[in-house]
């Protein structure tokens, strides 16, 4: 089921956390609201729930399939919602947890004992926690609560699935697993999921679609490679991992940069005051080409896929650079060695107030 | 090493054993020893003084009221405490804080002055009593009254119990059960209520032991009318007054057996409280 949301506000006491936000989900798309925290994803997560109200507006719309549900209430709504911190039912065992949804509902539509039986069984295979069943959520370490808790919202059938930084409470290793975990069960149910994370990481290795939200708006909407290869403004840029910041100016393609008085191509007519270049994107080498920065090797981390080279110019501004290992064996780069980065890419943001 | 560390945070050993036998021998002086004596005076000639004590009426009389008034206030003072810390738990508004000093209000005046209050409003020279009257209604001297007075003393136990429980809880599982599709009295019995259970059996013993035992309040608005108006407490005032002592103590034996089961009840149960909060910091963690 598609989803949509027009023009939505809410403010708390004096403080906005949606500025006229406006977002389309489509049908069995998994999508990630991604920001820092009080971005105001977790309030737009809600919001599309019906655990918050947005501010009246005429212009205001939940539309769930086309069908304006702004009036219904959460249960109406038939969403799925999981919580950050679980908020299983402490006194019930696992079973009664997953079976709760279907036991609450009115008479008429309720299912048989048989049949509750038999789909929370069922659930908990999905869950891969078989004979966990008369278990207490205290019994359980933290990523088996989440996942009872990820059944639970599953046994409603709902038409969509809200999860509110699933993951947020757990350890890095377990994290990593639900994760992949998530991706294969949105591939076996195809149902539209959001999920709302303040990690770029889980963001781009998950969903489908990322939002990128900003001091209550939504800053970039794209596919991860689109976001991370192409990110629409300086925050998304910072936002989406690490990045150099060089300071100067742009002039004639070719941008100066007055901190350190060196200078960095930039072939492209541009405005602004900074250059922001990935790690990935720098290049080192001992001997200076046309352009580059001077500065000293200062700290070196072989930990991990590639070499990160800090390497510091003579005003004491530090650049990170990462190369390939066979590229760093090659220079055999020692700290403390004279160098030159020089940039493969970098990127220039015009402000907006300039267009 | 570590013996040298637990002087360095502990006080010396005579401090220590001067406080310890200070607050042994307060406790024994001016708690257990009236109690003691209570049971050992109304034991005195073994269970003959219960019997003939038993068969005035008027003491059965007492007993009577004194359970009825118990079984109106302590479940009105539950109502009122379930939704109040509801209210102030799990509701953002304005004037909370001054809600939870106005809740306390009980704790700070004296009995008295509460029944006196009472007197001053509903007596016939009070504000409504002549109204009522017209309308035959007789609050004060009399059973409406004294339980007026018992539902104000005995106001914020419950309340006063649930509240911190209620916000370390938090309202997120009621909102996972309203996004399950429970309806408001569902989430109420099979969320809301198993959780805090044994804070409120604890709440509600501790308002039925007040309730039985309110003697200040009560003898301002009751007038003690001998096998009408009077309760447990005020009729051992009466036999004592009237120099029937054994009779007296008799009464009071039983007031203080209640007491006494109060108190192993709150025991249990502030462990069993304990023993849920521990649960929860597990699955909170």
């Amino acid at each position: 089921m598609g989803i949509e949301v027009q023009h939505i506000y809410k403010s708390f006491n004096n403080y906005n956390a949606l500025q006229d936000v406006s977002l389309k989900v489509n049908d069995g798309e998994l999508i990630a609201l991604l920001g820092p925290s009080g971005s105001g994803k977790t309030t737009l997560l809600r919001i599309i729930a019906g655990l918050e109200v947005p501010d009246l507006c005429e212009e205001s719309k939940i539309l769930f399939h086309g069908k304006d549900v702004a009036k219904q209430r959460v249960a109406e709504r038939q969403v799925g919602f999981v919580f950050q911190h679980y908020a299983l039912f402490k006194h019930m065992s696992v079973f009664e947890n997953i079976a709760f949804g279907l036991k609450v509902r009115p008479r008429a539509t309720r299912p048989s004992k048989a049949e509750i039986q038999h789909r929370v069984n069922e659930l908990l295979r999905l869950i891969q926690l078989d004979g966990f069943g008369n278990r207490l959520p205290s019994q359980l370490s933290g990523g088996q609560r989440q996942r009872v808790a990820l059944a639970r919202a599953l046994a409603i059938a709902p038409k969509v699935l809200l999860l509110d930084e699933p993951f947020g409470a757990l350890d890095a290793k377990v994290r990593q697993g639900l994760r992949a975990w998530l991706r294969r069960l949105h591939e076996e149910l195809h149902m539209t999921t959001i999920l709302v994370t303040h990690d770029q990481e889980e963001a781009l290795e998950v969903a489908d679609k990322i939002v990128v939200m900003n001091q209550a708006k939504i800053e970039q909407v794209g596919a991860p490679e689109e976001v991370f290869h192409r990110p629409a403004n300086e925050f998304v840029m910072d936002f989406l991992g690490h990045v150099n910041v060089f300071h100067g100016r742009v002039e004639n393609g070719r941008a100066r940069l007055t901190d350190i008085g060196s200078k960095l191509t930039w072939n492209r007519e541009a405005f602004g005051n900074a250059v922001y270049v990935r790690p990935h994107e720098l290049e080192i080498d001992r001997v200076a080409g046309d352009d580059g920065i001077r500065g000293t090797v200062r700290r070196i981390n072989l930990a991990g896929t590639c070499a990160k080279v800090v390497v510091a110019s003579s005003s004491g501004n530090e650049v990170v650079a990462e190369i390939s290992f066979e590229r760093f064996h090659e220079l055999g780069l020692q700290r403390g060695e004279t160098v030159f980065v020089s940039a493969k890419r970098a990127r220039v943001f015009t402000p907006d107030y300039e267009i | 090493m570590s013996v040298e560390n637990k002087h360095g945070i502990q006080d010396p050993l005579w401090v220590q054993w001067t406080l310890i036998t200070i607050t042994i021998g307060f406790v024994a002086i001016f708690l257990a020893l009236p109690v003691a004596i209570i049971f050992a005076e109304a034991l005195k000639d073994g269970l003959k003084t219960y019997a003939i004590a038993l068969k005035d009426p008027a003491a059965w009389s007492a007993i009577h009221l004194t359970l009825l008034v118990t079984a109106i206030s302590v479940p009105v003072n539950t109502v009122f405490g379930l939704a109040a810390s509801w209210a102030i738990a799990k509701f953002e508004f304005k004037g909370k804080s001054l809600l939870l000093t106005l809740i306390d209000i009980p704790f700070a005046v004296s009995p008295v002055i509460s029944g006196f209050i009472y007197v001053l409003l509903f007596g016939l020279q009070g504000w409504f009593g002549q109204t009522l009257s017209d309308w035959g209604f007789k609050v004060i001297f009399a059973v409406p009254g004294i339980v007026l007075v018992t539902i104000f003393v005995t106001f914020p136990f419950v309340a006063r119990e649930l509240i911190p429980l209620m916000q370390e809880q938090g309202n997120d599982e009621e909102q996972a059960a309203i996004s399950l599709g429970a309806k408001g009295w569902q989430t109420f019995f099979y969320v809301t209520l198993p959780n805090i259970r044994w804070g409120l059996l604890y709440g509600v013993i501790l308002c039925n032991a007040r309730a039985m035992g309110e003697f200040g309040a009560v003898s301002v608005v009751s007038g003690s009318i001998r096998g009408k108006t009077a309760t447990l407490p005020l009729h051992v005032e009466v036999l004592y007054n009237g120099f029937n002592v054994p009779a007296a103590f008799a009464m009071a034996s039983l007031l203080a057996l209640v007491g006494l089961l109060t108190l192993a009840l709150k025991t249990y149960l502030e462990w069993k409280v304990k023993q849920q909060r521990r649960e929860l910091a597990l699955v909170n963690e």
